[in-house]
């Protein structure tokens, strides 16, 4: 047997110092040797560990075997027929607590860098092959609505369509693509890599409504009463929550929310060529410690801000944020506030945030999510000069549709129950899955959850 | 895209567009509102719906021109489209048979008002109506409000026409010489706050519909917030009608004024980059 290769091959990235000022990609891909080189690396395990640890189920060994073979059509081929976005899935999965970690050579702490190829496997595609033309499946005469064109949303309404259903999505705002075009920066997943794969999606065959508040324009029951067989809600977790504290209604606060819709959606950071403004701070704070808390610390640096805070309420252990996210953030400069958490904002005599006055926290006993607690130690309390505030403390999900469809039972968080196998509601014809059942979780979760609930509503659908 | 099918200038600044939009046509309701982008950089603009005709499939909106987005607004024909119109969104207003109410409409607020004023008519209220404007030249649709009111009361503040002063004058010795029910009043913020706090003295619930600045419209972003009776409301879903007597004005105030610099900026922009023949006031015709 060949000797283990242990060497990762690195992914080029733009210098922290340059990227700090662009909203151009950091991560740059491989080239072709490079991708040849760690796909050479993989053993071919028999027992394929990593195609378990992936929420989607993709043919891993076999699309890495390719590319070493330097057969990339096939590679192309193996990857989407398990995944319908993978320039996406490339560069925001969390695979190193999912396909990465279960690889054999994880234990010999160099996991083959499935991501890394993914990523690269899409994009030979987009740059190198002609659009194929769609497989043609015998229509069922059934009609799918799916509600969001979120990673949810736009999975099962690949699948869907591909099983000869007539899918449509209707989508509320004025572009497919949900957070992924709304909440992921530039820098992290460029816009073109979204539209190239909602475009992909559209050319199976999926019509796309934009514009389309469910809940506000129809309500599911008349999409029931409308010709639908089945409906799909896969809205996401839309909701930003607020820390509840004096003053978060100053102007120069906002929820993450509201500040990565104005840069990424609406391209603040093109103000005044694009219309949409965003405030441009110099001292800014950004309280959590998820990956959208990240997001919003790295964009508020690239619009020019002098210092920008991570304020986070428990240490850099118990923080959400992918590892590879916190790092680049960290090379950025940003500057993490660990132990720390906000008891109030302060505002000048015209309503803009000057400053927050914080607590030093200390981490207690676990709490339910298994973290440690962290509580205020008394008389902590100090403040960070501030002129604009980023609330990232997550979201949930919103309750537009939950209160406009009868029969849909929903938990108290907001989430809408669903069989974790299936994504069936408890109302008939319809289902569920993503953030919207879960609460915020990742791309590729939601992802597997729109591909359960496409395979039930095909079995209901030819019942 | 929405067509535009009929255009019509209220007066030189404030303008009707009818809107090709089947499916809102159907659910629109008074009170409410539509999200609406002009082009592709655009940003998104809350408008409250002036009017609807579901046989039809149109929607009305009407704005006056006082920034980037409505100025650009304003260049489009009959014909033309807009990118996005998006609705109908926010709660209707509460319409009952409450017994006398008076509707107060400042400027623009005219348009959104007379929906409301002719559901609570069907719905059996007597209605009185206020309508203000700064000067004759700024008013509109005085005889569609006077066909849908039992008595019209027009005001102007410098007194070209109708009674001169501001809405709150006549609103008060209503207020003092009858039994009112409930009070609506849409206009700029400021005649709001002021038509609130002419009201509260006599205890009568007073609506306004809060215009903060949004982004979405769907509950998203929280840009819309204002505080209503001590708590953190989303105007977008949880508005835009509220209690006028809980209303935190100063917040509202300020939060409407953040984009000051950057509107100004964007409009020099604007103006900077638009043919000669259209930069001070309309196209052609």
């Amino acid at each position: 047997m060949a000797k283990l290769n242990l060497n990762r091959v690195e992914m080029p990235r733009q210098d922290p110092k340059v990227r700090g000022k662009n909203f151009n990609e950091v991560a740059l891909g491989y080239s072709l040797e490079q991708a040849k080189e760690e796909a050479s690396r993989c053993i071919q395990c028999v027992k394929r560990n990593c195609v378990d640890g992936c929420p989607v189920g993709v043919d891993i060994p076999d699309f890495i075997k390719a590319i070493r073979e330097g057969d990339m059509p096939e590679a192309v081929r193996v990857l989407k027929s398990k995944n319908a976005l993978p320039g996406i899935c490339g560069r925001v999965c969390p695979q190193e607590t999912q396909c990465e970690s279960t690889c054999s050579l994880a234990k010999k702490g160099a996991p083959i860098a499935i991501g890394r190829l993914e990523r690269f496997v899409a994009d030979w595609e987009r740059a190198n092959m002609p659009k194929a033309s769609p497989p043609q499946p015998a229509p069922t005469g059934k009609r799918v609505a799916v509600v969001g064109s979120g990673p949810a949303g736009l999975t099962a309404a690949a699948d869907l369509v591909k099983l000869g259903h007539g899918v449509t999505i209707f989508e509320a705002l004025h572009v497919a693509g949900g957070v992924l075009m709304y909440g992921i920066p530039e820098f992290r997943l460029p816009k073109e890599i979204v539209q190239n794969e909602v475009d992909y999606v559209a050319s199976l065959g999926v019509k796309i409504e934009l514009d389309s508040v469910i809940g506000k324009l129809v309500t599911i029951d008349e999409v029931l009463g409308n010709g639908y067989h089945a409906v799909f809600l896969g809205t996401g977790a839309g909701l930003p929550m607020f820390l509840g504290v004096p003053g978060e209604n100053l102007n120069g606060i906002y929820s993450a929310n509201e500040f990565l819709t104005r840069v990424n959606l609406m391209k603040a950071y093109r103000f005044p060529e694009y219309d949409t403004p965003v405030k441009l701070g110099k001292k800014v704070a950004v309280i959590g410690g998820g990956n959208v808390a990240m997001d919003s610390a790295r964009c508020a640096l690239r619009l020019g801000a002098e210092v920008v805070y991570i304020v986070y309420r428990r240490s850099e252990a118990e923080m959400p944020a992918r590892r590879e996210e916190v790092e680049n953030a960290q090379e950025e400069g940003i500057q993490f506030k660990l132990l720390t958490n906000p008891k109030q904002f302060l505002g000048n005599e015209k309503n803009w945030v000057v400053g927050m006055e914080c607590y030093e926290m200390e981490l207690g006993e676990p709490d339910e999510s298994g973290r440690r607690r962290p509580v205020v130690k008394a008389g902590s309390e100090f403040v960070i000069d501030v002129d604009e505030v980023i609330v990232a403390l997550g979201t949930t999900p919103n309750p537009l549709i939950a209160s406009t469809t009868p029969g849909l039972e929903t938990s108290k968080g907001g989430t809408v129950m669903a069989d974790e196998a299936t994504g069936k509601t408890k109302k008939d014809k319809v289902w569920a899955g993503g953030d919207i059942v879960t609460g915020a979780a990742t791309v590729i979760s939601a992802m597997g959850a729109g591909k359960l609930a496409a395979a039930d509503i095909d079995r209901f659908l030819r019942g | 895209m929405y067509k535009i099918l009929l255009r019509e200038d209220l007066v030189p600044s404030i303008h009707l567009f009818k809107v090709a939009a089947p499916v809102v046509a159907k659910k629109a309701k008074p009170g409410q509102f539509v999200v609406v982008r002009v082009d592709e950089k655009g940003e998104r603009i809350p408008l409250t719906i002036a009017d609807w005709d579901e046989s039809e499939g149109s929607l009305s909106i009407v704005f006056m021109e006082v920034g980037t987005t409505t100025a650009r607004l304003a260049l489009l024909e009959v014909g033309s489209s807009i990118a996005d119109f998006v609705g109908p969104l926010g709660l209707p207003t509460h319409i009952e048979k409450f017994g006398t109410v008076v509707c107060v409409a400042g400027g623009v607020g005219a348009a959104p008002i007379a929906p409301i004023a002719r559901a609570l008519k069907n719905a059996g209220n007597k209605i009185i109506s206020i309508l203000g404007a700064r000067s004759k030249n700024l008013l509109f649709w005085e005889d569609r409000l006077r066909s849908l009111s039992d008595q019209l009361i027009v005001t102007t503040d410098d007194g070209s026409y109708g009674r001169k002063g501001v809405v709150t004058e006549p609103l008060k010795e209503l207020l003092a010489s009858e039994k009112v029910d409930r009070v609506i009043a849409i206009g700029p913020s400021i005649m709001m706050k002021f038509c609130a706090k002419t009201t509260e003295p006599f205890g009568i619930k007073t609506i306004v519909s809060l215009n903060p600045i949004m982004v979405d419209g769907t509950g998203m972003c929280g840009c819309c917030r204002v505080a209503v009776g001590g708590e953190t409301k989303f105007a977008c879903v949880d508005g835009p009608d509220f209690d006028g007597h809980q209303v935190d004005w100063d917040l509202l105030f300020a939060r409407q004024r953040i984009y000051l610099d950057e509107e100004k900026c964007s409009f020099e922009q604007w103006q900077k980059n638009i043919q000669p023949e259209v930069k001070y006031g309309k196209v052609k015709s």
